[in-house]
C-alpha cells in the first residue's frame, strides 16, 4: 500500500451545468496533518470537501478513505469523521446543551463526552442558551464542538472563522492547536484567510477555479514563487546619486525627501550584508529598519492577478 | 454516570420542546381551532339581531308593497323603511327596504350591498335575485310571506318554520369535525413538510446525517413528537366542543381513533412527498399551499360540498381531507361504528402509505 494515507483521492471532477466547481485534482491527508484549502470564493473548497464528506458525488474520480471506498460503509465513515459546514442553522429554541446531547446519542457517547465537549469549545457559560441567541463566533464554536463528540480521526472544517472578529477566530485556533497537540487528529480546512492557513496549517493548497495552483509549506511555496522579501527603511544623511548598490544587481528605491528607501532582497543571508555596507559607506545612519517576508497573498497575486480576497483583515 | 441516550427519543424530546417553546404553535394548534368553532358556532347558532337591506324601485302611491310598508314600517333619517320582526326561531330581524331608481338599485346589487331588488309593480311586486345564491333565495322567502302573513303583534308566525334541534344536525356539529380533519391536515403539511425544508435549508438536516445516525430515527422522531401533539389538539377541541356547545360522540371511539390514525397516515405521506425534494422554503410554501388550498375549498370543512357540481362530487369524496372530515363526522353525528368507515379508512392508509413510500425513494437527505 505504500505511504498510509488517511484520505487518498485522485482524478476528481465535479461540475454545475457550465461551472467546473472542481476540476480534476488530487487530494491525500496523512495522519496528523493540518491541511488547508486555500483560495478565494468560488475556488470550488466546498465543493471538494463535502465530495470528500460523501455528500456530493463526483463526475469522475475516486476517493478512499482509509483505503475504502466512501460508499462502502457511510456510517462507518461518519464515525471517524468530524465535520462543520460552512453554515448550519441549529434548531433555534434549542439549546447549546440539548444540541450537543442530541448528537452525543447519535454518537453513542455518554453524558460525560458532552460536558467535556462544551468545557473544550469554551461554551459553560452558554449551555443553556437558545442556539439563535448566539454570536457567530459561539455558534461555529458549538458547531465545532458536535464534530469532536466523536474523538474524530479527521476533522473537516469549512470556512470555520469566516466572518469571526479576530479575537473569535483566534480562540477556534487556539482550540485546533490544542487537539493536534494532544489528540494528533488530521485537519482539512477550507479558508480564505492566509494567516489561518500559515497559523494552523502544515501544508497549504492554493486552490482557484477548481484547480490546485500550488502546495507546500508556507517557505515553499514563498520559495518556489521566487518571491523577493523587501527591507523598508528610514536613514539621515546624504543619499548618493547612486542607486545600485556595487558588486550586485540590488537596487534601492529612494524617496529622497523621507528619506525612505527599500529595496527587494531575493537572497537574504548575503544581500542583507551589503545593503548594511552600503548604507555604512555612504555615512547613511539608519533610524528605522523593516524586513517583510512575502506573504500568501503576494504568491497568489503573482499566480493569479488578483488578491485572495478583498475581506482580509 | 455513564448514560447513553437513545437517539430516537433525543430526536423525539427535541421536537417537542420546538414545538412547546414555540408559542405560535400552540396558538395554531390548539388556539385556533377553538375560537374558530366558538367564533362560527355562536354565529350560526346564537339568538341576534339581522339586518338585511333591500333595494325597491318603484316605490310609489298605489303599488302594494309600497303601501304596506307606508302603514307598517318607520322610516328612519335615511329615507329607509325598517320592518322590525320579532321571531321566536329567527331572534330579531330587521329589513331596510330602500326606495331607489332602478340605477342605483342595479348597482347596489352589483356591489353586494343588497342582496335582493324588489320591482313594485302594483299589483305585484317582482323579486330580482341571484337564484345561486341561497341567502338571496331565502330573503325572498321570508318577505313574501311576511307581506301576506304578517300579524300586528309584530310577531311573525313560526308555524312552518321549525329549527333544527336534533344532535348532530347544528352548523356546530357540522363544523367540529370538520375543523378537527383540517388541523391534521395542516398540523402535518406545516408541521412536518415546512420543518423538513427548513432542516434541509439550513444544512441541518446534513449535519444530522453526516453522524452515525439511523436516517429512519431523524423521520421517526418527527413524525412521533407531530401526531402526538396532534391527537392532544384533537382531544382538547372535542372536549372543548363537549363543554361548550354539548357536542358528543355518538359513535364508536374506537372507530374515531382508527380514522384518526388513518388521517394521520394519509397527511404524513403526503408531507414527506411534499418534501421529499426541495431545499427552498419559497418552493415548499408554494407546494405546500398548492396541497393544501384545494381541499381547503372542496373538501367541505365549513360548507357542503354537495353544491359543486354533481360530476365532481366522487372526486371530492376521495381527497383524502374530505375522507377524513367525512368519517368523523358520520361517527361523531350519525353514530357510525368500525364498519362503517373501514372502506374510507382503507383509503386514506393507502393514500398515506403510497405517497411515504414514493417520497422516501425520492428523499433527499444531503
Ligand atoms: N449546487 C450548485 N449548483 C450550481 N453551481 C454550484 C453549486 N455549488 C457550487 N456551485 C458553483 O461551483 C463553484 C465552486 O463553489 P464552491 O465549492 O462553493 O466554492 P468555495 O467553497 O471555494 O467558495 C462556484 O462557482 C459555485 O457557484
Ligand atoms: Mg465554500
Amino acid at each position: 500500500m505504500g505511504t498510509e494515507y488517511l484520505i487518498d483521492a485522485k482524478g476528481l471532477h465535479k461540475h454545475f451545468k457550465k461551472v467546473r466547481a472542481v476540476d480534476g485534482v488530487d487530494f491525500s491527508l496523512a495522519k496528523g496533518e493540518y491541511v488547508a484549502l486555500l483560495g478565494p470564493n468560488g475556488a470550488g473548497k466546498t465543493t471538494l470537501v463535502e465530495m470528500i464528506e460523501g455528500i456530493r458525488t463526483p463526475d469522475a474520480g475516486e476517493i478512499l478513505v482509509r483505503g475504502r471506498s466512501l460508499n462502502e460503509d457511510k456510517s462507518a465513515l461518519y464515525g471517524i469523521l468530524g465535520i462543520s459546514f460552512q453554515e448550519t442553522r441549529f434548531l433555534e429554541k434549542i439549546t447549546v446543551l440539548e444540541t450537543i446531547r442530541l448528537f452525543a446519542s447519535f454518537y453513542k457517547q455518554p453524558d460525560e463526552k458532552i460536558g467535556k465537549v462544551i468545557h473544550l469549545v469554551g461554551l459553560e457559560d452558554k449551555k443553556d442558551a437558545y442556539t439563535k441567541n448566539l454570536s457567530g463566533g459561539q455558534r461555529q464554536r458549538l458547531a465545532l464542538g458536535i464534530s469532536l463528540l466523536n474523538d474524530p480521526e479527521i476533522l473537516i472544517l469549512d470556512e470555520p472563522t469566516t466572518g469571526l472578529d479576530p479575537s473569535a477566530r483566534r480562540e477556534i485556533w487556539d482550540i485546533l492547536l490544542k487537539l493536534k497537540n494532544k489528540m494528533g487528529t488530521s485537519l482539512i480546512l477550507t479558508t480564505h484567510y492566509m494567516e489561518e492557513a500559515t497559523q494552523l496549517c502544515d501544508r497549504i493548497i492554493i486552490m482557484d477555479k477548481g484547480r490546485f495552483l500550488a502546495e507546500g509549506s508556507l517557505s515553499s511555496l514563498v520559495g518556489r514563487m521566487k518571491m523577493p522579501d523587501v527591507a523598508f527603511f528610514t536613514v539621515e544623511g546624504k543619499i548618493p546619486d547612486d542607486q545600485v548598490i556595487r558588486q550586485s544587481d540590488l537596487v534601492i528605491e529612494w524617496d529622497r525627501e523621507k528619506g525612505r528607501g527599500k529595496c527587494e532582497m531575493k537572497n537574504v543571508a548575503t544581500d542583507m550584508p551589503l545593503l548594511f555596507a552600503f548604507l555604512e559607506e555612504n555615512n547613511l545612519r539608519l533610524i528605522d529598519f523593516e524586513h517583510t517576508k512575502p506573504s500568501l497573498d503576494d504568491v497568489f497575486l503573482s499566480m493569479t492577478g488578483r488578491r485572495l480576497s478583498e475581506e482580509t483583515e | 454516570m455513564k448514560m447513553k441516550r437513545n437517539e430516537l427519543w433525543q430526536l423525539i424530546i427535541i421536537h417537542f420542546k420546538e414545538l412547546l417553546r414555540e408559542p405560535g404553535v400552540l396558538f395554531w394548534g390548539i388556539g385556533f381551532p377553538i375560537l374558530m368553532a366558538w367564533g362560527l358556532g355562536i354565529a350560526f347558532t346564537g339568538d341576534k339581531e339581522t339586518k338585511k337591506d333591500i333595494a325597491i324601485v318603484n316605490f310609489g302611491e298605489e303599488n302594494k308593497l309600497s303601501l304596506f310598508l307606508r302603514d307598517h314600517a318607520a322610516m328612519d333619517n335615511h329615507g329607509r323603511y325598517i320592518l322590525t320582526i320579532n321571531d321566536q326561531v329567527f331572534g330579531r330581524n330587521l329589513f331596510r327596504f330602500e326606495p331607489l331608481d332602478s340605477l342605483d338599485a342595479t348597482l347596489g346589487v352589483k356591489r353586494g350591498i343588497y342582496q335582493l331588488m324588489i320591482d313594485d309593480k302594483g299589483d305585484s311586486a317582482v323579486f330580482h335575485l341571484d337564484p345561486a345564491n341561497p341567502e338571496a333565495r331565502l330573503l325572498q322567502l321570508q318577505i313574501a310571506t311576511l307581506i301576506g302573513e304578517r300579524h300586528e303583534d309584530d310577531t311573525f308566525s313560526g308555524a312552518n318554520i321549525i329549527p333544527l334541534e336534533v344532535k348532530g344536525t347544528r352548523y356546530i356539529d357540522f363544523l367540529v369535525p370538520g375543523l378537527i380533519a383540517m388541523n391534521i391536515m395542516m398540523a402535518c403539511m406545516w408541521g412536518m413538510s415546512w420543518t423538513i425544508i427548513e432542516r434541509r435549508k439550513g444544512n441541518m438536516l446534513r449535519r444530522m446525517m453526516v453522524t452515525p445516525v439511523h436516517r429512519q430515527n431523524i423521520l421517526l422522531g418527527l413524525m412521533t413528537a407531530r401526531i402526538t401533539m396532534n391527537f392532544v389538539e384533537a382531544a382538547l377541541l372535542i372536549l372543548f366542543a363537549w363543554l361548550y356547545f354539548g357536542i358528543q360522540i355518538q359513535g364508536s371511539l374506537a372507530a374515531l381513533i382508527m380514522v384518526f390514525v388513518a388521517g394521520n397516515i394519509a397527511f404524513t405521506g403526503i408531507a414527506i412527498i411534499t418534501s421529499s425534494r426541495t431545499s427552498n422554503t419559497e418552493v415548499g410554501n408554494g407546494i405546500i399551499n398548492f396541497v393544501n388550498m384545494p381541499m381547503m375549498i372542496l373538501s367541505g370543512v365549513f360548507f357542503s360540498y354537495h353544491n359543486f357540481p354533481e360530476w365532481s362530487i366522487p372526486f371530492i369524496q376521495n381527497l383524502p381531507l374530505t375522507l377524513l372530515a367525512d368519517s368523523m363526522r358520520s361517527i361523531i353525528n350519525e353514530g357510525a361504528g368500525v364498519a362503517a368507515v373501514l372502506d374510507k379508512t382503507l383509503i386514506m392508509s393507502i393514500i398515506g402509505v403510497v405517497t411515504f413510500g414514493l417520497g422516501l425513494k425520492m428523499f433527499k437527505w444531503y
